[in-house]
């Protein structure tokens, strides 16, 4: 079961990026229903790397298509620590 | 008297798969990519480390060290380009021919290196000024303005700047006005030079560039290879040409352009189809008369599939005998000198009869199921050659090219 803060959060972020209210959100909503196209995908990916210090990897980026796989993903990224070890978080 | 017939007497090019024509025309026919790892950004900052760069570039070489601290780099490859080109032509210039000579360049960014650094001096390092070489430097027109410097060409002379189709756009302009006879002669391409870290962080974010290398039209490919270069075209009437006795490399016969007004990143096949169709009547062929397509092909999941259901659209079961290649594979996305680079590489495919190949292609894609001329390139003399660009915006432009015999 995912983490109900951490769900909260980055329910806030997607409803903060996409300008909709967070009501309207749910584990269960799909990035079609909430209008969310490619371009807003790859905004809000950079906005939930900037909320919690992870790095997302492209290739599980591309596969995330509802808010519950982008929860779980980051989930993941979170509990795993500094997240993806590809880079450094910021560049020197 | 109809419009007139429009030559390419003069090619140059300097890209990561060769540092002249020749060059490159040696490494397009061996099917030889020039993707390697970055050399412009340390290891480790960017999640891509591979880059289609121009290989043991001089600056010195070409340029007194005045000239280098006035040029940024995408200046200096167009200027390099352009001046290979002009001597390939053969030019003999006078001051009326100056006065009518065009040239139209294509750059997506311009100077963004120098500005990168200029703003890394005021914001990190508390400089508190800016270089005054910097507005120079970063103007997108830098390079066309510093190729009508130095030759002294005082006709029509602008850049335009239309992301990944600029330089498509500017050969499409400069071969209008030498046909309309507006000008006698042009200058035309496009240079871009994009290795700094912040415009490579941008590029990073849309997640559209490959970790590994730059497969298109392949089921496993995984992005586009950032690229720089440039290239120029000399543009002539035909008969101008050949009164002259000049080196006709293939004829530029028409052109394109259209507008997706669709999604700023996502590309439509109904406007890639609409610019491909316009450039064909435009040259006032048909369809199946074309023989070869270079293609947009940038090994993005969305563009390959894309450009192959307009390409599907415009020819029907004709596409099914086409050849189509990404030489994207071998010189990496040079984005606004795009356009002109793959222009070059169709002149030379028109010109040997040899059909450069997509390289790195590894796994047919039933969404790009086109004849892709995988891996090696192919003998076969065709007579009509399109040369696709399409951008970020939703801009597309289409040139189509004849073979000279």
């Amino acid at each position: 079961m995912p983490d109900d803060d951490l769900t909260q959060r980055i329910i806030d972020v997607i409803a903060k990026t996409q300008h909709i209210p967070a009501e309207k959100i749910t584990l269960d909503s799909t990035f079609q229903e909430l209008n969310i196209d490619s371009l807003d995908g790859i905004n809000i990916l950079f906005a939930l790397e900037n909320e919690f210090n992870v790095n997302i990897p492209d290739d599980a980026a591309q596969s995330i298509r509802t808010v519950r796989e982008m929860v779980d993903g980051v989930t993941k990224l979170v509990e795993g620590g500094a997240g993806s070890s590809e880079q450094p978080a910021h560049a020197s | 008297m109809g419009p007139r017939r429009v030559a390419i007497t003069g090619i140059g090019v300097i890209s990561a798969i060769g540092r002249n024509a020749g060059e490159f025309r040696k490494s397009l026919a061996d099917g030889a990519s020039g993707i390697r790892p970055m050399q412009s950004v340390a290891p480790g900052l960017l999640r891509f480390p591979n880059a289609a760069e121009v290989q043991d570039y001089d600056p010195a070489r070409h340029f007194d060290e005045k000239d280098v601290g006035l040029l940024d780099r995408f200046a200096q490859l167009g200027v390099v380009a352009a001046r290979e080109a002009i001597a390939d032509a053969g030019i003999e210039w006078t001051p009326e021919l100056r006065e009518r000579t065009a040239i139209v360049t294509g750059s997506c960014v311009g100077g963004q290196s120098t500005e990168d650094e200029g703003f890394v001096g005021l914001y990190k390092n508390n400089s508190g000024r800016v270089n005054p070489f910097t507005i120079p430097r970063i103007m997108a027109n830098a390079g066309a303005s510093r190729i009508s410097l130095e030759y002294g060409i005082t006709g029509p002379t602008w850049t335009i700047s239309t992301a990944c189709s600029s330089s498509n756009h500017a050969l499409g302009q400069a071969f209008w006005m030498v046909r309309s006879g507006s000008v006698e002669m042009a200058v035309t391409g496009g240079s871009e030079a994009i290795f700094s870290l912040g415009f490579l962080k941008a590029w990073e974010a849309m997640r559209v560039v490959s970790p590994d290398t730059c497969r298109p039209f392949s089921k496993n490919r995984r992005g586009l290879i950032l690229g720089e270069g440039g290239a120029a075209l000399i543009l002539e009437p035909l008969e101008a040409a050949r009164a002259r006795g000049a080196r006709i490399y293939a004829e530029i016969v028409g052109f394109g352009m259209s507008s997706d007004a669709h999604h700023i990143t996502q590309p439509s096949p109904e406007g890639a189809a609409r610019a491909m169709r316009a450039a064909i009547c435009d040259a006032r062929i048909d369809p199946e008369q074309i023989g070869y397509i270079n293609a947009h092909g940038t090994g993005t999941i969305a563009n390959d599939s894309t450009e192959t259901t307009a390409i599907r659209q415009v020819f029907g079961e004709y596409a099914n005998t086409l050849a189509v290649s990404s030489t994207k594979s071998m010189h990496g996305h040079a984005l606004g000198a795009a356009g002109a680079l793959e222009a070059i590489a169709t002149v030379l495919a028109l010109e040997t009869g040899v059909l450069p190949p997509t390289a790195n292609y590894t796994e047919p894609d039933p969404s790009c199921d086109l004849d892709v001329i995988p891996n090696e390139a192919r003998r076969a003399q065709v007579e009509y050659a399109l040369s696709n660009s399409f951008a970020f915006g939703g801009l597309n432009a289409v040139v189509a090219l004849r073979a000279w015999q």
